[in-house]
């Protein structure tokens, strides 16, 4: 017996290592800019699912929505022990706000055989938390939401721990079920080297085609179609191709996707201008700092 | 999915726990208060629950005209699927415009269950709200918008969010950064009953155990707080923090950075992913003033920042401006303290 899982994860800029130069000039953020890494919080939802296959058995399927580049943190999950990856990418996924992503995710996880959905807590360029929740409602499924750790496992239920936020829960479900995991839950394993020499060739067939043209560059339309059509053939006979769905092999209703999927908008975008106020520079000095005191004491800031 | 609904109310969403009431629906019950007055619509709260209509009144104090009640024994304990449905059915009926709720961990868990059944607009952990107008890239102009306005991107960037299309134009709203007024105990209002059917399989989960635990400090009602961050140097040095703060009866706050470095209990911790702080004094030390950080306590009355970098970014936010070093500073403030208490006492 074993459980199959879908663990979603998502590529993000590392904002904690934004610097000023990552802002553009007009307040926008300058992507481009910014190291792009695997969820920190998707981690320790993977990390679950593979405590859960050490344990019990089954499969891991790894899903992600975004540009072609994205297919790195599916490389990444394979070389910790993911066996098999999926590649969500089209140009009319652009602009999807949480609502407009957990449909599309919803499209792409039916397509799979599950048992336990994961999903890490919550992303950090957007801190929503809110893709899991809404996922988990557009497949009819319970949600668990702030899961610290394991428990029992059975066959049709499972049982976690939740942190409430003052405290922790202990909740039983029936499967099918969906987690979202925090940081707390488990230290992630690294990369296995073996996984990772299987897999470091593994390639998504956008990325196949974006090399073919750039090493070809004389070739016509044609010619690369049939070498890409080669290669992923090639790799798909070793277990190295990622798989890669569009929105049409999904059968999505465009009109729930991208921007029109949207019910939220971006009036505005300001960057984080610290202001200076009206302010005193006080002597390191008990004369300097005495008199601070007496003042804060006179405007009855300390009473 | 509701359509735009000039008319519409606004809610907020009533938390409550065992009959207990978070403080966050009655900070968004004022503020909600605010918005209403400017659309010219009634103000509700929604309270689910089992015994629990006598909470309803606090709302009316905050300024609520209307407490939409449903009390049933499985509404007993907050589970997310009985609620949201519960919640849902409310919006499909009376169609709010706005629909607000509390950042909290179930605030959290409930509110994105609810958009996505909605198919509504749901922005997250917001830091302020405002009603404004927006001209949309076809030129359309749209009036009287709820402007969701929160950080982004780690705090780098503040985004204001809008939904002009598809209401109820819904949001979570941090704890604590809305200023909690006084009541206004000669208000009144009315309860509305609401009967929505539920069934044992409404509840998806089954809470075997729940533990909960008192914070170790209250930062959100503390008038003055001294945090200290990494700059503080080991966890020896963070017992001035202590002393300072227990001189002036306020209470002793860090940063995430210090928090991580062990210094002291993440119960304290002040800034975007901990807790938003309106103090009268705050006191700053050795803090660099990440932008995370400034998050959570830039409301504060009065800052004094304690460095000895003189390029911290601490310091453009700060009224008092300390370059030194903070062991031989934070001793110089404890006895001018101590000596001021004494000529007064």
């Amino acid at each position: 017996m074993g459980y199959n899982c879908i663990v979603l994860i998502k590529q993000v800029p590392d904002t904690k290592r934004i610097t000023g130069q990552a802002m553009n000039d007009d307040g926008t953020v300058n992507r481009a800019a910014l190291p792009a890494i695997f969820n920190p919080e998707d981690l320790n939802a993977l990390e679950l699912a593979l405590e859960i296959k050490d344990a019990h058995g089954g499969k891991i399927t790894v899903v992600t929505m975004g540009l072609p580049a994205a297919a790195a943190i599916l490389r990444d999950a394979l070389y910790r022990g993911a066996d098999e990856a999926v590649l969500i990418t089209d140009r009319r996924c652009a602009a999807s706000d949480t609502l407009a992503t957990s449909y599309i995710l919803s499209c792409a996880v039916k397509k799979l055989e599950y048992d336990i959905v994961l999903c890490g807590r919550q992303a950090i360029d957007g801190d929503t938390a809110q893709v899991g929740p809404q996922l988990a409602e557009k497949l009819g499924i319970p949600q668990i939401t702030y899961v610290e750790a394991l428990g029992e496992l059975t066959k049709e239920t499972i049982v976690v721990r939740r942190n409430i936020g003052n405290g922790f829960q202990k909740v039983k479900a029936k499967l099918p079920v969906l987690l979202t995991v925090t940081d707390v839950a488990n230290e992630p394993r690294v990369a296995a080297a073996k996984a990772m020499m299987k897999y470091k060739k593994a390639l998504a067939p956008i990325e196949i085609e974006q090399t073919a043209k750039a090493e070809n560059t004389d070739a016509n339309d044609k010619t690369v179609k049939e070498l890409v059509e080669r290669k992923c053939e090639l790799l798909r006979q070793q277990g190295l191709l990622i798989k890669q769905w569009d929105l049409d092999f999904l059968e999505a209703d465009l009109s729930w996707c991208g921007r029109s999927g949207s019910p939220t908008k971006v009036h505005r975008i300001q960057s984080v201008v610290l202001t200076a106020k009206q302010s005193k520079d006080v002597d390191p000095t008990q004369q300097g700092v005495s008199d601070m005191v007496h003042e804060l004491i006179e405007d009855k800031t300390i009473t | 999915m509701i359509d735009v609904n000039r008319d519409g109310e606004v809610w907020v969403f009533a938390e409550q726990h065992a009959g207990v009431l978070e403080e966050v629906p009655l900070e968004l019950m004022s503020r909600a208060r605010q918005l209403a007055d400017k659309l010219g619509v009634k103000v509700a709260a929604a309270l689910l629950g089992n015994g629990v209509e006598e909470l309803a009144e606090k709302f009316f104090h905050y300024g609520a005209d209307k407490v939409y009640l449903v009390e049933d024994a499985l509404l007993k304990r907050y589970q997310t699927n009985s609620y949201a449905k519960v919640i849902s059915e409310l919006i499909g009926k009376h169609k709010p415009q706005i629909v607000l709720y509390g950042a909290t961990v179930a605030g959290r868990d409930l509110a994105p269950r609810i958009a996505s059944a909605a198919k509504a607009g749901l922005t997250a952990d917001c830091t302020d709200l405002q009603i404004g107008d927006h001209k949309g890239p076809d030129g359309q102009g749209h009036k009287n918008l709820l402007f969701q306005i929160r950080p982004a991107f780690g705090g780098n960037i503040i985004a204001t969010i809008i939904n002009y299309d598809r209401w109820p134009q819904m949001a979570t709203v941090r704890e604590g950064v809305m200023p909690m007024p006084q009541p206004d105990t000669t208000r009144s209002g009315r309860i509305v009953r609401e009967n929505i059917k539920l069934s044992n399989g409404d509840l998806q989960l089954e809470i075997l155990e729940e533990h909960k635990r008192q914070k170790k400090v209250n930062l959100k009602s503390a008038r003055i707080i001294v945090a200290g961050g990494a700059g503080v140097g080991s966890k020896d040095n963070f017992r001035l923090v202590w002393d300072l703060a227990n001189c002036l009866g306020g209470a002793p706050a860090a940063t995430r950075a210090a928090v991580d470095l062990g210094y002291i209990d993440k119960d304290h911790q002040v800034g975007q992913t901990g807790t938003t702080v309106r103090p009268s004094l705050y006191i700053a030390v050795g803090i660099s003033g990440a932008i995370q950080h400034h998050a959570g306590m830039s409301e504060s009355k009065r800052i004094v920042a304690i460095n000895n970098d003189p390029e911290a970014p601490i310091f453009q936010v700060a009224h008092y401006k300390i370059v030194g070093d903070l062991n031989e500073v934070l001793p110089m403030m404890i006895k001018a303290i101590k000596e001021k208490a004494v000529k007064e006492g």
